[in-house]
């Protein structure tokens, strides 16, 4: 079990056992997708006031939970970077910021596409909304941060520590913003109950959270494996890589 | 050599720093300019209509005061950094957050506090009332030095690169957030007549946070910044 562990701080076994690992989980994704998908777009009922406008949420809710699950966990992969000095974790944290914000987009992008027919307008300066904008913001950051900083190493600490920053403030920043909305508007028709849902539509929700979830793995462990080739291009064994094939 | 205690480490740094300031005035002068400026443009692209201001006014003034804070950021460790003061503080006997704190508290003292001063000016320029320029006197006093503390951070993560100034503000910005709306709000609150001890609580609980945290942060940052 130990040994496991040591082993996936290797770079070199990491990039061995990640590269057996993407196919499976792979595959694995696109079944919980379909089956979700499949559940979701033509299966679950349709809802009794949104009709059927209401099942681009398979992608919204898992994206908008994605946006802030990656958000932790980069900032948890940059806190273990920076106390252990382990070079596995800034990869992660750092090949986590990109796909983090897609997410992020999504969740925006397919909202945006949602509030046109069911408020009328493209963009409501509602708190949820604009706390998600925020947190794009910040991941555009880390980004930035990133590409500024010429030497790999000191950029992965560099965002580690904004992204541990920022992930302090998510909560202040959050909970700032529905302070603020409730301040200005009340309540407004944005309010949708999430316990209520129907059974035969939870399913598939959360069918394609696991799907979305697997899809983070693949993607992360997919640009890790880059990350690392290119941070290990000194190395003996990814010459020996790049030799053989 | 004789070793000096932490806290007169902490009071000459702060000393250094206030002496260099007022050697250079031009530098405290420049962020109020530039806050004055900024909110006076206001009512030149939206109208002057009095009502339309005072409605406004308590937003346009905080963000032009966090846009001014954002600009002056870059001095707080620049010179110190290209003259190589910055490593020695680093290699100090004191802890760097004490010394950070030093530093980022002489920058307050510089760029913050003047926007005190003027702050009335602006609320009688965008027609506010008199307790909401008070609100805003007292939100500024308790607001800027949150944001010289978060900008800090920043600063410390941006110092060794050369075009640091536009990441800068993709950093800090957002997370100004908190400080802007408790702000803006508790001013818009006080000229509509109603308590503001909610909004100030709060905003001092993002002071007593700031003051807590950010100079560790910024110590780590800087650390790395200068590896």
């Amino acid at each position: 079990m130990w040994r496991f562990f040591h082993q996936m701080g290797s770079p070199k076994h990491f990039y061995r056992i990640a590269g057996a690992w993407i196919p499976w989980l792979a595959l694995l994704c696109a079944g919980f997708m379909l089956v979700g998908l499949y559940q979701g777009l033509w299966v679950a009922p349709a809802d009794y006031q949104q009709g059927e406008s209401y099942r681009i949420m398979y992608v919204h809710v898992p994206a908008a939970w994605m946006s802030l699950f990656i958000y932790v966990v980069m900032a948890g992969a940059g806190a273990i970077g920076l106390i252990w000095h382990m070079k596995l974790a800034e990869v992660m944290a750092i090949s986590s910021a990109h796909i983090g914000a897609s997410f992020t987009f999504l969740a925006l992008v397919t909202g945006s596409i949602w509030g046109k027919p069911m408020w009328g307008t493209w963009w409501v300066w509602d708190a949820r909304l604009t706390s998600e904008l925020i947190l794009l913001f910040l991941y555009l950051g880390v980004i930035a941060l990133h590409n500024a900083v010429e030497d790999k190493r000191t950029a992965a600490r560099a965002t580690s520590i904004l992204a541990i920053v920022g992930v302090v403030n998510i909560p202040i920043i959050h909970y700032s913003v529905e302070w603020w909305n409730t301040l200005h508007q009340g309540p407004t028709v944005t309010k949708f109950d999430a316990p209520s849902i129907d059974v035969r539509m939870l399913i598939p929700l959360l069918l394609m959270a696991v799907a979305f979830k697997l899809f983070y793995a693949v993607v992360v462990l997919m640009r890790a494996r880059c990350e690392i080739l290119q941070r290990e291009r000194n190395t003996r064994w990814v010459r020996q890589l790049a030799d053989g094939s | 050599m004789k070793t000096r205690s932490t806290s007169r480490a902490f009071t000459l740094l702060l000393r250094r720093d206030l002496t260099l300031a007022f050697r250079q005035r031009a530098e405290m002068i420049n962020p109020l300019l530039f806050f004055v400026l900024v909110t006076a443009l206001f009512p030149l692209g939206i109208g002057a209509d009095p009502g339309l201001l005072r409605s406004i006014g308590p937003g346009i003034i905080w963000v032009a005061a966090l846009l001014a804070a954002m600009l002056s950021l870059d001095s707080v460790f620049r010179s110190d950094f290209e003259d190589g003061s910055l490593e020695h503080f680093l290699l100090s006997a004191h802890p760097l957050s004490i010394l950070v704190l030093a530093k980022t508290l002489a920058h307050w003292l510089i760029t913050g506090l003047p926007l005190l001063i003027v702050a009335p000016l602006l609320g009688l320029l965008l027609d506010l009332s008199a307790e909401a320029v008070w609100t805003l006197i007292l939100t500024l006093a308790l607001g800027t030095p949150v944001l010289s503390m978060v900008g800090a951070i920043g600063v410390a993560l941006t110092v060794g690169l050369r075009r640091g100034g536009m990441i800068l503000s993709l950093l800090v910005l957002p997370l100004y957030v908190p400080v802007l709306i408790f702000a803006a709000n508790a001013v818009e609150t006080a000229s509509a007549g109603l308590p503001i001890t909610a909004h100030l609580s709060l905003l001092t609980a993002l002071l007593a946070l700031a003051c807590s945290l950010s100079p560790v942060a910024t110590a780590a940052a800087l650390k790395i910044s200068l590896s």
